[in-house]
């Protein structure tokens, strides 16, 4: 089925051309992050976890999302998502491998890495969060990989592959819990000892995902003629916005406990976050424009969807931006927030702000157009397999 | 230093290396059960039978105050024999002992109207080498890890990877990370001992490697002349540091959290 992704016309091409450039200068300046040391990198002895974590959070959610189609399809046999159920599970793979990667941009001696399995250590979350992630990766390749083969020769698939989608389906909870368990788990660090940290990471990765994927279809739906159908996108902006009202309302309930409660270690990252927080004269605020944009962005794509719903209407392009500013809204909430709020306020009481450098972001570019190279790629084999079938 | 002392420190330092050089054994479940430490209440000082060695050190800042030179002394030895980098920058300086405000050495202690003593002093800060250390349950390849025979917390830097997950987990900032290659910034290198390359995370490891040659750690030695800081077995009802314990009223930081440092202070 490879071969699937090598014939494709220029716009195709042109794509993948434009993702390669990115991931160039990524490889650039990873090899110089190589070299060097993680110096070249923003973070610091106060504020020790940057952008790399903080992308690979996200992206867990990412991956974590394909259970919002594979959950329907295959436990509730929810045929209208039978043709876009495999999108779910190519993006988890991909999301997954971004994963990955930034787990190895980010530590200090990657040539060590192996050291994870030659010592394996149970008492660490670390451990378990790449035993979840490898399981859910293997599941995944396994699962798209032998459904797919059987559709192109129109056979059912052999029974025993639904093993592992059915394993594949608690693995999908499991590796955004653990992802949650490396944060939530830390004395001392206030914003993120907390228990909805889980279900608050599952809640947007059930919006984040899905949001991806609907994207992802009407892009398809212009220029590869695969019509995932109207009744599958709307069933998928039903459980988006679900998830991010879900989402929201976690975040909501953090407010309150920190503020109600009055207890300065509770509200400190909040404040940091949205308001600006006062230490020792000095308002430490960098991150505030980016959190109201994430709330604000949540918002307007619930109304949009709302009135959608309401009124019967809205075309792609609608559907489209709303998706899109769910997944920023969520990207910012959980890709930058999260985990430089949660860090902003050190062990010894002071308050730190990160700006990462310029090579950091071409390496975290860089990695995010490898994801998004490798995506289109599967999602072209993908699609490949439905025409020929249809034809 | 008299012999019961010297014989003590051996005996000690030999445990450490024994450490070392065996595989690394984490205990995170100590045989002793005792009673949990309620969210928010100060965990009990006597809150364990004694049971091998427990290494400790006490800092009694009542003979610091107002000489800041005498805590730069301990600072400047402890850093001399440990190669550890002259770095300037905060963002990537690497420390084992420094010295910090009150309020910031103890966040959780601060009052409304401070002494004198307490508003314009610094405080000595290095690692509290826990008995429930929480970057040793974090840490992915058991590259630091507590040694059981005089409860050091420790580092294997062959072995690090470098993730700096012990980093997030120390709730005290006892760890740096080397940022970049360490060894242009060391201003006399001590060939008795490793320095570090880049990419791992080191700390204060309470001079193992002084305490096998039967030496005093170098900070203890360093403010010697006024005895600021006691180094010492814990758990032997003998040893001067367990003396004036039992006499003095000591602090420890953030004890709400159930980490059980060995670092006590006379504030």
């Amino acid at each position: 089925m490879i071969e699937k992704a090598l014939q494709g016309n220029s716009r195709y091409w042109m794509w993948l051309a434009f993702l390669s450039a990115f991931i160039g200068v990524g490889a650039i300046c990873y090899i110089r992050q190589y070299l060097f040391g993680m110096g070249l990198t923003g973070m610091g002895r106060d504020l020790a976890w940057g952008l790399y974590i903080s992308q690979f959070t996200f992206l867990v959610g990412v991956a974590a999302g394909g259970l919002m189609l594979v959950l329907p399809f295959y436990v509730h046999d929810y045929k209208v998502f039978g043709r876009i159920t495999i999108l779910g599970e190519f993006l988890a793979i991909s999301a997954i491998i971004m994963c990955l990667m930034f787990i190895m941009a980010d530590i200090g001696q990657p040539l060590r890495g192996l050291n994870m399995i030659l010592h394996p250590t149970p008492n660490s979350m670390l451990f378990w969060d790449m035993v979840v992630l490898l399981g859910y990766l293997g599941l995944n390749v396994i699962c798209a990989w032998v459904i797919l083969t059987a559709e192109r020769k129109q056979v059912k698939p052999p029974k025993w592959v639904y093993l592992f989608v059915y394993i594949s389906i608690p693995f999908a909870v499991s590796i955004h819990t653990v992802t949650a368990m490396l944060y939530c788990g830390l004395p001392d660090r206030h914003f993120w000892l907390t228990a909805i940290t889980a279900p608050r990471f599952l809640a947007s990765a059930f919006a984040a995902g899905p949001a991806l994927i609907v994207i992802a279809c009407l892009v398809m739906k212009r220029v590869a003629h695969f019509d995932a159908g109207r009744e599958a996108i709307n069933k998928l902006i039903t459980i988006i916005m679900y998830a991010a009202i879900i989402n929201a309302f976690f975040v909501a309930l953090e407010f309150f406990v920190g503020f109600y409660s009055n207890i300065p270690g509770h509200k400190h990252s909040l404040e940091y976050l949205f308001f600006g927080l006062e230490h020792n004269g000095h308002v430490y605020n960098n991150l505030v424009p980016f959190m109201w944009s994430s709330a604000l962005l949540c918002f307007g794509a619930l109304a949009l969807f709302a009135y959608m719903k309401i009124t019967k209407s809205g075309t792609d392009l609608m559907i489209g931006i709303g998706c899109a500013m769910i997944f920023i809204a969520l990207w910012l909430d959980k890709g930058l927030g999260f985990v430089m709020g949660g860090l902003a306020i050190t062990p010894l009481d002071e308050v730190v702000e990160y700006y990462p450098t310029a090579n950091e972001i071409g390496i975290t570019l860089g990695i995010w157009a490898t994801g998004l190279l490798l995506v289109s790629v599967l999602y072209k084999i993908a699609v490949g397999v439905e025409h020929e079938v249809e034809a | 230093m008299d012999t019961q002392r010297r014989k003590f420190l051996k005996m000690a330092g030999v445990a450490a290396l024994a450490g070392i050089s065996a595989p690394a054994v984490v205990s995170l479940t100590p045989g002793v059960t005792r009673a949990a430490a309620g969210h928010g209440a100060a965990a009990p000082a006597a809150e364990q039978a004694a049971q091998g060695i427990r290494l400790g050190l006490l800092v009694d800042m009542r003979k610091l105050y107002g000489q800041p030179e005498l805590m730069n002394k301990a600072i400047n030895a402890c850093h001399r024999v440990h190669n550890v980098p002259q770095i300037d920058n905060p963002k990537e300086e690497i420390k084992w002992l420094w010295k910090m405000p009150y309020e910031n050495v103890f966040p959780e202690n601060s009052s409304y109207h401070a002494a004198k003593n307490t508003r314009e002093s610094d405080y000595l800060v290095l690692c509290n080498h826990c008995d429930e250390p929480p970057c040793v349950r974090v840490c992915p390849t058991k590259a630091t890890f507590v040694l059981e025979k005089n409860g050091i917390v420790a580092m294997d830097y062959h072995r690090c990877i470098g993730c700096r997950f012990c980093m997030m987990g120390c709730p005290y900032g006892a760890r740096s990370f080397n940022w970049m290659d360490p060894r242009p910034y060391i201003k006399e290198f001590n060939p008795e001992f490793a320095s570090r390359m880049r990419g791992v995370v080191e700390k204060c490891n309470f001079c193992s490697e002084r305490l096998a040659l039967g030496l005093e750690p170098a900070c203890v030695e360093a403010v010697k002349e006024v005895g600021a800081i006691v180094f010492g077995d814990l758990n032997d009802p003998h040893s001067e540091i367990r003396q004036i314990l039992d006499r003095e009223h000591t602090i420890q930081r953030k004890p709400s959290l159930g980490t059980k440092p060995s670092v006590f202070y006379i504030v």
